[in-house]
């Protein structure tokens, strides 16, 4: 197996036995990235030069022979709206096109701390808005598995580079499915952690009452690594709770024996793939053959939940979008005479055009006269979903559903916005209520991966971990990978 | 009709984006849709509901008043599109 392809935790091993140096590693992926990422295109900043020495400190320590955390070493990536001390963060906007943050992210600092090698930054859709990575202001992504294809979004570079052997981890944001459905579409394991469980200090803000920073990993082991490294509490970021944190790796060898599994029907209804809908009964049966306990449940509420999440993101986004003046930072359209039309401008010029639409959606949303009937409304129907899903856990431990209704489309298909806004309906509900989330390999439907995702209680992220991994080991579904033309031939 | 063009264009003012005509008829026509889909939410009796805004119940989350390090000026202005004497220079205000 190519170097670069490994888990984390195998390199681990091989750093520690000194098999290999973390330089070469790095240097690999690098590589890798040199020769692949001009068509998949996950990178819109790559730091070759810093991430070489980060990996020579590395290597120092180990030939002192002092011990080395599991992440130490390991080449990875962060989404561009993740904040990085003088590397170029974008949020894949012009608007923003040649920020450099004067200071990092909470979640920059502990990888760092952590001694990951960071080798760039990770295309996505403008400010985390979109299911593709089409509405990049930087150009498209490809999917790994079949380059015609988009690798979902927003964090489709995230995604892609880790599918695509580019670098063993990275770190994606999910807002409304933004790390699960591009982990579902390139089969990876992406997961969406409890609301406030994983600081966002430094995340440039899309909608504040439901981004959440997550890791995307090639296995379920190499996820609780990665989550280990970045949950808890951070003085830094208010929204940030604070918990007794586990050691989530401790999990991953526990018997699934027992384990109640609710499938929520809303959730396999109209709409979903029929393939997808294999997928998960699949699943089941797998889980079945397990021990679980397997039983139908419903989250009554789940139609309304994308019309909820349209409406608080979109008013969130327009609050938070309102600070890109052309004053502090980033684009300015200078040649205007007058302090509003400097705004005005900057705005048009820097924003595309889902940004736009999600900014004027959630200004009239928010507008005088139909805050009552818009945002209110929403937010009373979230009280509901998040209900929904205090009932199903009463009953349930864990529950099982698609990721994505379908499989990833072609470039293009999905012209019109609200049709693009519907690939999000089995990830939404999660965000609305705050829960945590896992995304991880099901299988293959017409040579395209298929995400199956697990929800659970606040906070229990390692049941998902303990679930994820027990159905990894007994499919080994991470382990197909893309045909190194991309199979788009 | 949900929303009218002449509604788009003064979010659009509320915004601060400057639109062309023909984006006032696209987004006018899409927030339509968008807006006819969401009206899904009427079908829900919601009176004695209460909304929730945020879902971890925390609570004014306060810090001790102390004096600690902070981004110098200069670190600030760095990104700045146009800054002068250690401020940020803006077109005439008034």
């Amino acid at each position: 197996m190519d170097i670069t392809a490994r888990s984390a935790v195998e390199l681990h091993t091989m750093l520690v036995e000194k098999e290999i140096q973390a330089q070469e590693l790095t240097a690999a992926c690098l590589e890798k990235i040199r020769t692949d990422d001009q068509e998949i295109r996950a990178f819109l900043t790559v730091t070759a030069e810093q991430a070489l020495k980060q990996a020579a400190a590395v290597d120092q320590k180990i030939a002192a022979g002092e011990k080395i955390g599991l992440l130490a070493g390991i080449p990875m990536a962060l989404k561009d709206n993740i904040s990085t001390l003088g590397i170029r963060t974008t949020c894949a906007s012009k608007i923003l096109e040649s920020y450099i943050p004067p200071y990092d992210a909470t979640v920059a600092e502990q990888l760092a701390q952590a001694g990951s090698v960071l080798l760039g930054k990770l295309n996505m859709d403008e400010f985390a808005m979109g299911s593709s990575t089409e509405n990049s202001g930087f150009g498209k992504t490809c999917n790994p598995w079949n380059r015609k294809h988009v690798p979902g979004g927003s964090s489709g570079g995230a995604a892609a580079a880790v599918a695509g052997d580019e670098v063993v981890f990275s770190l994606g944001s999910d807002t409304g499915g933004s790390i699960r459905q591009p982990a579902s579409f390139c089969g990876v394991v992406g997961l969406k952690p409890t609301y406030g469980a994983v600081s966002r200090y430094g995340l440039i803000a899309y909608a504040s009452s439901l981004d959440q920073i997550g890791p995307v990993t090639r296995t379920v082991a190499d996820n609780a690594h990665v989550f280990n490294a970045i949950a808890g509490h951070d003085a830094k970021d208010s929204t940030s709770i604070a918990f007794d944190k586990p050691d989530y790796s401790q999990f991953l060898q526990r018997e699934i024996k027992g384990l109640k599994i609710g499938v929520p029907r809303e959730y396999l209804a109209e709409g979903i793939d029929p393939e997808v809908k294999r997928v998960i009964r699949e699943a089941i049966q797998t889980y079945t053959d397990l021990g679980a306990l397997v039983e139908e449940c419903s989250l009554p509420h789940t139609k309304y939940a994308l019309a909820a999440y349209y409406l608080i993101a979109t008013a969130e986004c327009s609050s938070n979008l309102a600070r890109y003046d052309g004053v502090r930072y980033g684009l300015r359209a200078a040649e205007a005479e007058d302090i509003l039309g400097m705004v005005k401008q900057t705005r048009a010029r820097g924003f595309g055009a889902e940004v736009k639409r999600r900014i004027m959606l959630g200004t009239y949303a928010l507008s005088s006269g139909y805050y009552d009937a818009y945002y209110l409304k929403a937010l009373k129907v979230r009280t509901l979903i998040k209900q929904d899903f205090d009932q199903a856990f009463a009953q349930a431990d864990v529950l099982l559903a698609p990721t994505a209704p379908t499989t990833a489309w072609a470039f293009g298909a999905k012209a019109d916005p609200l049709s693009m806004y519907l690939a999000d309906i089995c990830t939404i509900p999660v965000n609305l209520a705050g829960i945590p989330a896992i995304s991880l390999p099901g299988g293959l439907a017409g040579g395209l991966p298929v995400g199956i995702q697990l929800m659970a209680k606040p906070l229990a992220e390692g049941v998902l971990f303990q679930a994820a991994h027990a159905f990894e080991q007994a499919t080994a579904f991470h382990t197909l990978k893309p045909a190194p033309t991309g199979g788009a031939l | 009709m949900r929303i009218t063009r002449e509604q788009v264009e003064h979010v659009a003012m509320l915004a601060r984006l400057e639109l062309s005509g023909q984006e006032v008829g696209e987004y006018t026509r899409q927030l339509d849709a968008i807006l006819e889909y969401a009206a899904v939410l009427e079908e829900l009796k919601t009176e004695e509901i209460e909304p929730t805004a945020h879902v971890m119940p925390l609570m004014n989350v306060m810090r001790e008043d102390s004096v600690r390090a902070s981004l110098s000026q200069d670190q600030v202005l760095r990104n700045a599109p146009d800054a002068e004497n250690g401020f940020f220079r803006v077109p005439k205000i008034v």
